[in-house]
């Protein structure tokens, strides 16, 4: 008899609005308290102290419109945060402050998430839908200098970008970006050229949401339908469909893969938490708490594994924290 | 051969007057309780003593004869011993067999159901006495099945009729049942009909058991009745009764042999507890190594049986929900509208009355398309919660509606129900800003959905009389509660009066005063229970005086559930119409009701009518004494 799913370890209460975006911070050395960030449809960034379980610090910083990514660049004192106000902020928290450093202005009215890569000490590359419809620009952090912009070939019909991912071959070349489209399609493009290297059609409908490993050349994509796809990178930069899994109930609205890349877990429409073993997608546990659609999923970075958490967020106003599967 | 002390030459004669003399005084316990049991010991295996104690009955003169066959049924212990005691007295003396099979039987009947064994055995030991047992049985048969009997008589007496019937069957043996079957037959018949058409569903039940036992008797083989009915320790006593035990049957140490019964049940359980627990264990290190032999990393799955297809969600707007009940084919979405449409409407209340009358129509034609659990609860509970959104629009449809063609029965309570119910909602004072109106606590009365709605709410009320003779002036001590302006003011009058206006102009399918009576019973009592909740308001000294008024017309009717809704409806008004409101505007009503209740309490055969008519002249005069001491 296989065990019940767990309970969450312990949930956060007091965003009083929908989820929309987590993000842990807790491998800092200790005394530093574990963070994790997370952004509310009311405009608040909320900074959950994990040992007290309550919010540290609330921020406010996109004018009472959602915030739908969080980002840390190196290191809970330095925020990054896309909202629907058609910004991205940078945040100062060092010390106690709560002011916004610097910020873009995206121009870009859609929900697509940005992407963040550390390049070098200090140099952040950055990924965003930009302004005209099928576009993704590339921007260079701190500088905000522009690196390149994607813009698809006409009579490509992708339509808008709804999530991006950066991420560098280990063999150390240039840097990659995966983009998953409008109508179902993930592309593989190279920034310093400018242009796709490869393009594959995954879905029926929307992706929604997608992750990467960089070390096995595979990756996931999730949609509005019911099915998970799961694809590869071959030799040529080639992308192949790999794998296609059939879900219970329509609807994924984040993907992610934990760290360590042996377990994966999605965000569902049907207010369901699913984990998958990475190597075979084989089904690991369906995790029922909330009572609305979960918006973001997100796991922690935490040095010692049997700490390890995976947060969710949800539209019923509640992240769950849950430890799961920490022996390995 | 014992000889008795004194020899045979004492007269048994003069025994037979003592004993008589003593019996007619009424002191039979005392003598037949020293006699009884020496008497059963001597005749036991004595022929001479049981010929002589026949002789002492035997002689017993007339006039002390029923005392002492009395005396006599009621202490012996057994059926058997009876006999050994009587002999073939019921045969040969008049006074005897008049007192066994039509005193005992029909015009008493305070005996046990143990007295009742014991005739009746008696009547069915000996080959003489069995055709008495036989007339008994038909003469027990023709007034269970009289229906003037059943309206008439007080439940108790018809409880004992039955109860004999039943052990008469018992003791009936193949070829007499062959010989009067089908006089069996036409009773069981008639007999039926009278006891389902009773608005008491005691009666309605004894009817019930009988006809299943006496068709289990006639038809051994072939369909038998069978009724659906309450099963509780009446009913299983009563079928207890068609079973005869034989006397001898008693063993003497039945506590060890349960005890040990119970050891031995207890331990096989004790054994299968520990064999399942075994498999369990052994099954999940299988599974594991199962599992790292499948996959590389050691990742165990967990239990995702529960991970299903979410349900259809229901309809957020209530004119969705209209829509899906009407025409939709998909039950699924049907169901959970069904489900979801009281909440909807409470939270909804201006969408609600919108569109209040058009949804009060579905709900009330709402038929069960699939199987849900508690759909009467919650077809009732969302015409309640329409009605409170929109009452006056909605109550107008639905009294109207009451008296209209072409509903059923079923129909027509539930839209007393549903009246009801929204009426004590209205009046209640709401406690602290929202209520979940399913948590609010029904202060006065706990009405169920279903029939017996009635006797819960007169046990309410009588403790409210209760409570009011003994003069708590100053009320129950209970918590302060939030008051609010009486919502049930403004409506009280459209519930009422419509409900009243028709009741004697009968309709094709409908008749109140005549076949539908059960629905006039239900009538009146929801009557009562609205005028009860009209206290306080602008129009209760016109309803009072109305209801009076129709209490009046009724006061005779033949139907014991209908009178007690009567009373019902008489202590509702004493009790929600101001005292000098009675005394000025409702004087001559009430006076012409106080000489009714006079009647009511002397001569209606029914206890409970008895007892509320009492109730309501104690009210009365509580009343007249109140009016007294205030200085006018």
């Amino acid at each position: 008899m296989a065990l019940p799913p767990p309970d969450p370890q312990f949930v956060l209460r007091g965003t009083s609005a929908a989820v929309h975006a987590l993000h842990f911070s807790c491998d800092s050395q200790e005394p530093a308290v574990p963070v994790l960030f997370s952004g509310s449809e009311n405009g608040f960034i909320h900074v959950w102290n994990l040992k007290t379980h309550r919010v540290d610090t609330p921020l406010d910083g996109h004018g009472r419109k959602s915030v739908y990514c969080v980002e840390t660049m190196g290191g809970k004192d330095r925020l990054l945060s896309q909202g629907r106000d058609q910004r991205i902020c940078l945040w100062d928290l060092a010390e106690g402050r709560t002011a916004v450093t610097d910020s873009v202005c995206t121009e870009n009215v859609g929900f697509c998430r940005c992407s963040l890569l550390k390049v070098a000490q200090g140099r952040w590359l950055m990924a965003m839908a930009a302004k005209a419809l099928e576009e993704v620009q590339v921007l260079e952090l701190p500088s905000k200098t522009s690196v390149c912009t994607l813009k698809p070939e006409v009579g490509a019909k992708l339509g808008m970008p709804m999530c991006l991912k950066l991420w560098q071959p280990s063999c150390g070349s240039q840097p990659l970006l995966l983009a998953g489209y409008e109508d179902g399609s993930v592309a593989l493009w190279n920034l310093s050229m400018g242009k796709a290297l490869s393009q594959l059609v995954c879905h029926q409908e929307p992706v929604m949401s997608l992750d990467f490993d960089s070390e096995k050349a595979k990756g996931i994509s999730g949609s509005s339908e019911k099915v998970l796809s799961i694809w590869s990178l071959d030799e040529q930069q080639n992308l192949q469909v790999y794998k296609t899994h059939k879900l219970v109930n329509a609807g994924i609205s984040d993907i992610t893969i934990r760290p360590d890349k042996k377990i994966l877990a999605t965000a569902g429409w049907d207010h369901r938490i699913r984990i998958f073993g990475w190597k075979k997608l084989k089904p690991l546990a369906v995790l029922d708490y909330h009572t609305a659609t979960v918006h973001a999923v997100s796991f922690s970075d935490h040095k010692i594994p049997s700490q390890r958490l995976l947060a969710a967020g949800s539209k019923d106003h509640r992240i769950s924290i849950w430890s799961i599967y920490t022996q390995t | 051969v014992s000889f008795t002390p004194g020899g045979l030459d004492c007269s048994i004669s003069f025994v037979s007057h003592v004993l008589g003399k003593v019996c007619v005084h009424g002191r039979q316990k005392e003598i037949l309780s020293v006699l009884v049991p020496r008497l059963t010991d001597l005749t036991k295996s004595d022929c001479i003593w049981q010929r002589i104690c026949w002789r002492l009955v035997e002689c017993v003169p007339d006039r002390w004869m029923e005392a002492v066959v009395l005396g006599f049924v009621q202490t012996a212990p057994r059926a058997d011993v009876l006999s050994r005691l009587l002999g073939n007295l019921v045969v040969k003396n008049k006074k005897a067999q008049f007192v066994v099979t039509q005193k005992m039987l029909l015009l008493q009947y305070g005996h046990t159901a143990a007295v009742l064994q014991n005739l009746l055995g008696y009547l069915a030991l000996d080959s003489l006495r069995r055709a008495l047992l036989i007339k008994v049985l038909k003469e027990l048969l023709e007034t269970w099945g009289s229906s003037s009997a059943v309206k008439h008589s007080p439940p108790e007496q018809q409880q004992y009729i039955s109860k004999a019937i039943l052990i008469c069957l018992s003791h009936l043996k193949e070829p007499e049942i062959e010989s009067c079957r089908q006089e069996l037959l036409t009773s069981v018949m008639e007999g039926v009909k009278c006891h389902l058409d009773s608005n008491l569903p005691q009666i309605r039940r004894l009817g019930m058991i009988v006809a299943e036992s006496i068709s289990s008797k006639i038809n051994t083989d072939g369909p038998v009745l069978k009724f659906q009915y309450e099963e509780d320790d009446e009913a299983r006593e009563l079928k207890s009764l068609l079973v005869q035990t034989p006397p001898f049957c008693v063993v003497p140490s039945p506590p060890d042999d349960d005890r040990n019964e119970k050891a031995d049940a207890a331990l096989p359980g004790v054994l299968e507890g520990n064999k399942k627990s075994h498999p369990a264990a052994a099954v999940k290190p299988e599974e594991e190594s199962d599992a790292e032999l499948d996959s590389d990393d050691d990742l165990i799955p967990y239990d995702m049986s529960e991970d299903k297809e979410l349900k259809t969600k229901a309809p957020v707007y209530i004119r969705d929900c209209i829509e899906v009940l009407t025409s939709s084919e998909d039950v699924d979405k049907w169901e959970a509208t069904v489900m979801a449409l009281e909440s909807l409407v409470r939270k909804n209340p201006a969408a609600a009355r919108e569109v209040s009358v058009e949804l009060a129509k579905i709900v009330l034609h709402l038929e069960e398309k699939t199987c849900i659990e508690g759909f009467v609860e919650l077809r009732q509970r969302a015409q309640v919660a329409i009605l409170t959104a929109d009452p006056i629009p909605v109550a107008k449809y639905l009294t109207s509606q009451f008296y209209s063609l072409n509903y059923s029965l079923r129909q027509r309570v539930d839209i007393l129900d549903v009246l009801v119910l929204a009426a004590q909602e209205l009046s209640c004072p709401k406690s602290h800003g929202k209520t979940k109106h399913s948590d609010v606590q029904k202060p006065y009365i706990q009405l169920l959905p279903g029939s017996d709605s009635s006797k819960d709410w007169r046990r309410i009320v009588d403790e409210r009389i209760k409570s009011k003779t003994r003069r708590f002036a100053t009320g129950r001590s209970q918590v302060e509660r939030a008051s609010g302006p009486n919502e049930f003011n403004s409506v009280a009058g459209h519930f009422f009066f419509p409900l009243i206006q028709h009741f004697d102009r009968p309709l094709t399918t409908f008749d109140l005063l005549g076949e539908d009576h059960f629905v006039l019973g239900r009538l009146v009592h929801a009557l009562a229970i609205l005028m009860y909740l009209a206290v306080n308001t602008v129009a209760v000294t016109a309803m009072g005086k109305v209801l009076l008024e129709f209490v009046w017309a009724l006061r005779f009717h033949t139907d014991s559930y209908v009178r007690q809704g009567l009373l019902s409806c008489i202590s509702s008004v004493l009790l929600s119409v101001p005292a000098e409101r009675l005394l000025e505007d409702v004087i001559e009503e009430l006076l012409e009701t106080q000489s009714w209740l006079g009647d009511v309490v002397e001569k209606d055969p029914d206890g409970d009518c008895r007892r509320l008519a009492l109730q309501n002249l104690l009210l009365m005069e509580n009343l007249k004494k109140k009016l007294k001491t205030v200085p006018s």
